[in-house]
C-alpha cells in the first residue's frame, strides 16, 4: 500500500466552485471556466501516490497550483472532490476531530517563510507541536533540545527565532515539523527563500536527515535543479495538471512533452555558462617588452597569483611565466622574461566556449586558460577551480580545498 | 409629502427602552456605579503621597520595560524622567488644590476604558475571526466615531438620569471604536503562513487564538488601548454636562460663569494626566513585544 494515495483530485477556488468542477470535468478550458463562474481551478484532475520513505518533488512554475496542491494534504486548502488516503484514510471524510489527529501526528509541514512565531524561542517555537497536544512543557522541551540538535541548532535554544539568519530559521521550521515525530513532511518551497549557498547545504542535509530518520516526504519547488537533487521521483505540475511524473533520470532523458522539455533544457548549466562569464578580467599582466622580473615578482605579490600572463604592446597574449622561473631569473640578473615565457602549452579559447568544453583543455592545471578574441588579445584567464566548480555546481572554495588535499 | 421625522422614531424606541428594559438599566447603572464608586472611594481614601508615589513607579516600570530590565542610559533617562514629571504634575494639582477633581476624573477616565475594553477587545477578535460580523460592526463603528460626542448624552440622561453612570455610558460608547478596529487589525495583520504554520499542527481555534493570533496582534492592540484612554479622558470632560464629577465638572462651570481662571486650571489638570496617561499607555506598546 502506498503512503499517500492521491485520486481524482479538483481543487478550486471561488464561491461558485461546484459549478466550475462540472465545467472542467467536462473538458472545458481553465480560463473559460474563470470567465463563466469566477472560480479559479488550481489543481485538475490530480493522480498519484507516495511511498513509504520516499522525497516526492512536486515541480512547477509559480502559479502552477504546487503550493495549492500540497496544502490539499493537510486540509489547510479544502479540495473541491477526489480523495487523498494517507495510510489508507480518506482526508477529506476526516471530521474536525480526526483531522485534527492527523495533522498533530501524521504529517507536519515546514513553510517557505518558516512561519515562526517571533515571540518565542526557538525552544519553545520547536516545541509549539507538542505543546497544542497538551504534552507537558518538561517533555515537550527535552524532545524539542534533542531535535534542534539532530538539525544543528544546539547553543541557540534560548535565542528569539527573529535574530537568526534565514538558514537557521528554516532549520527551526524543520525542527518544529520533526518533533511531533511525523510520519509525512510537507515542505512547501521550503528552501527558496535562502541564498544559494546556504541553500545547496539545506538540500544536503535534508538528503543526510532522511537517510537517517527515512521519513516519507514530500517537497515543492520551482527550481529543476533542486527537484533532480532531492528528489527519489518528481511530478512536474503545470496550470494545476500533472504533465509528468518519473525518477529524475526519466525525466531527463524522456520528457513528456515540449513543457517539461524547456525545462529540461535548461539544466546542464555547463553547456551554457561560456568562458566569458567564468574568466577572471583583472587578471594583472605583463608587457614583455617593458616589464622585468622586479616588477613581475611585486605583481604576483599584488594579485597573490604565483603566474601572470605576459602580453605584447598591443595586448595580444604570448604566454605565462611562473614565480619560480621569475626567481631564477633576477637571480641572474636578467631582464627578458622572454628566456622563461611558458608559450604554446595552454591552448587559447574563444570567449564563447561552453564551460563543458573548457574542462578537458586544462593541460597544466596550474595555469589558467587564457581567453583572447579573435585578434588574439587578451580577455582574461578562466582558472581550473572555476570552471569545475561550473560544471559539477560545487561551490569554488570548496573545489579548491578538495585540490588542496590532492583530490583533483 | 410629510416630512421624514427620524427623530421621533428614535424617540420612540429610546421610550419603549426605558419603559421595558427598565430593570436591566438599572442593573447596569448599579454595576457602574459600584466599579466607579470604589475606584474614586480607592483613590481617594488613599493618602495622596502614596498614589503619587504609585504612579511614579508604575510609570517607571512600564517605561523602563520591566522590573529589572537592561537599560541603556538613555531608555534608564526617559524612564526616570517620566516618573519625576508624573511626581511633580500630581503635586502641583495638589498644592491647587484639585486632588479630588483629578482623583473623580481618573477614576472615571479607567472605569470608562476598562469597560469598553472589556467590550471591544472581544467585539474586534470576533470581527477579525468572522468576515460577516465584521461587515456589520465596522458601518456601526463609522456611525458612532462620526456621530458628535455630546449626542450620546441624551440617551443617557434617558436611560440613567444624571450623574457618573451616565457620563460613564457616554464615553464608553465614545471611547470604544478604536479598541474594536486595532484589536481587529492586529489579528488580521498576523502573516497567513504563521496562521497555517499553527493550523497544520494541529491548533484548535482557542489554541490558534491565544498562542498565535493575539501574541502576535499585542503590540497594536495595546496602540487601541492607549487611543482608547485618551477618548475616554477627552469625552469625561464633555461627560461632565451631564452631572460626572471630577476636572471637566470645573471646567464646565468655568464656561458656565465665564470664569477664565477656574477654566484654565482645571484644564491644566486635565493635560497633566492626558500626558501621563498617554506616554504609560504608549509604553505598554514597548511591554507587548518583549
Amino acid at each position: 500500500m502506498s503512503k499517500i494515495e492521491v485520486k481524482d483530485l479538483y481543487l478550486i477556488f471561488g464561491s461558485k466552485h461546484k459549478q466550475a468542477l462540472e465545467l472542467v470535468k467536462k473538458g472545458v478550458s481553465k480560463d473559460k471556466v474563470l470567465e463563466k463562474t469566477k472560480c479559479t481551478v488550481a489543481v485538475k484532475n490530480a493522480n498519484f501516490s507516495i511511498e513509504q520513505g520516499e522525497i516526492f518533488v512536486v515541480m512547477g512554475l509559480s502559479g502552477s497550483g504546487k503550493s495549492s496542491l500540497i496544502r490539499c494534504f493537510n486540509r489547510l486548502n479544502e479540495p473541491t472532490s477526489g480523495s487523498i488516503l494517507v495510510n489508507g484514510e480518506d482526508v477529506l471524510k476526516m471530521n474536525d476531530e480526526q483531522l485534527r489527529r492527523l495533522r498533530r501526528t501524521e504529517l507536519s509541514m515546514v513553510f517557505q517563510h518558516f512561519g515562526l512565531l517571533p515571540h518565542r524561542t526557538v525552544l519553545a517555537n520547536t516545541a509549539f507541536g507538542l505543546e497544542i497536544q497538551g504534552i507537558s512543557e518538561a517533555e515537550s522541551y527535552e524532545k524539542a533540545r534533542e531535535m534542534i540538535k539532530t538539525v544543528g541548532l544546539d547553543g541557540y535554544e534560548d535565542m528569539m527565532t527573529g535574530e537568526l539568519s534565514g538558514g537557521m530559521q528554516q532549520r527551526v521550521g524543520l525542527a518544529r515539523a520533526l518533533t511531533t515525530n511525523p510520519e509525512v513532511l510537507l515542505m512547501d518551497e521550503a528552501f527558496s527563500a535562502l541564498d544559494p549557498l546556504i541553500r545547496t547545504n539545506m538540500q544536503d542535509e535534508l538528503i543526510e536527515l532522511q537517510r537517517k530518520l527515512k521519513k516519507t516526504i514530500v517537497f515543492i519547488t520551482h527550481d529543476l535543479d533542486e527537484a533532480l537533487k532531492l528528489g527519489d521521483r518528481i511530478a512536474i505540475l503545470k496550470d494545476g495538471e500533472i504533465v509528468q511524473i518519473g525518477t529524475p533520470e526519466e525525466i531527463l532523458v524522456n520528457p513528456a512533452d515540449d513543457y517539461v522539455r524547456a525545462f529540461v533544457e535548461n539544466v546542464d548549466r555547463s553547456m551554457i555558462v561560456t568562458a566569458s562569464s567564468l574568466m577572471f578580467k583583472n587578471t594583472g599582466k605583463l608587457i614583455l617588452e617593458k616589464d622585468g622580473p622586479s616588477l613581475a615578482l611585486r605583481r604576483m605579490r599584488e594579485m597573490g597569483v604565483n603566474r601572470l600572463p605576459v602580453v605584447d604592446r598591443e595586448n595580444v597574449f604570448l604566454g605565462f611565466v611562473r614565480d619560480n622561473d621569475v626567481v631564477e631569473l633576477k637571480k641572474k640578473d636578467d631582464r627578458d622574461l622572454n628566456k622563461i615565457l611558458i608559450k604554446d602549452v595552454m591552448p587559447k579559447v574563444a570567449p564563447d566556449t561552453p564551460a563543458a568544453d573548457l574542462l578537458p583543455l586544462f593541460i597544466d592545471k596550474q595555469l589558467p586558460l587564457p581567453v583572447v578574441d579573435d585578434d588574439g588579445k587578451l580577455l582574461g584567464v578562466a582558472v581550473h577551480s572555476s570552471v569545475i566548480a561550473e560544471v559539477t555546481g560545487r561551490d569554488r572554495e570548496e573545489i579548491i580545498e578538495i585540490k588542496n588535499s590532492g583530490g583533483l | 409629502m410629510e416630512k421624514l421625522d427620524i427623530g421621533k422614531y428614535i424617540e420612540s424606541a429610546i421610550d419603549s427602552i426605558t419603559q421595558h428594559a427598565g430593570p436591566v438599566l438599572d442593573g447596569i447603572a448599579l454595576v457602574i456605579e459600584g466599579i466607579v464608586d470604589g475606584l474614586q472611594n480607592a483613590l481617594l481614601s488613599a493618602p495622596s503621597w502614596l498614589i503619587m508615589i504609585l504612579m511614579a513607579l508604575i510609570a517607571y516600570y512600564v517605561q523602563a520595560g520591566g522590573v529589572k530590565p537592561a537599560l541603556t542610559k538613555k531608555g534608564f533617562k526617559k524612564a526616570f524622567g517620566l516618573a519625576i514629571f508624573t511626581v511633580i504634575g500630581l503635586f502641583l494639582l495638589l498644592w491647587m488644590d484639585y486632588w479630588e477633581e483629578t482623583m473623580q476624573t481618573l477614576a472615571l477616565v479607567l472605569a470608562s476604558a476598562f469597560l469598553a475594553l472589556l467590550t471591544g477587545i472581544p467585539l474586534g477578535i470576533w470581527a477579525a475571526r468572522n468576515s460577516k460580523a465584521d461587515q456589520v460592526i465596522r458601518p456601526v463603528l463609522d456611525f458612532m466615531q462620526t456621530m458628535p460626542a455630546f449626542v450620546y448624552l441624551i440617551p443617557a440622561i434617558l436611560f440613567f438620569s444624571v450623574g457618573n453612570v451616565p457620563g460613564v455610558v457616554a464615553t464608553v460608547v465614545f471611547s470604544l471604536p478604536p479598541a474594536v478596529r486595532l484589536t481587529s487589525l492586529g489579528i488580521r495583520g498576523v502573516p497567513e503562513e504563521v496562521v497555517e504554520a499553527a493550523q497544520s499542527f494541529g491548533s484548535t481555534k482557542r489554541q490558534l487564538l491565544f498562542k498565535v493570533q493575539i501574541p502576535l496582534a499585542m503590540p497594536t492592540i495595546l496602540a487601541g488601548v492607549n487611543q482608547v484612554i485618551m477618548l475616554a479622558l477627552s469625552m469625561v470632560v464633555i461627560a461632565s454636562m451631564v452631572g460626572a464629577a471630577g476636572l471637566g465638572e470645573r471646567v464646565y462651570s468655568g464656561i458656565l460663569q465665564a470664569k477664565v481662571g477656574l477654566g484654565f486650571e482645571a484644564g491644566l489638570g486635565i493635560v497633566i494626566l492626558a500626558i501621563i496617561l498617554d506616554r504609560v499607555t504608549q509604553a505598554l506598546g514597548g511591554l507587548g513585544k518583549k
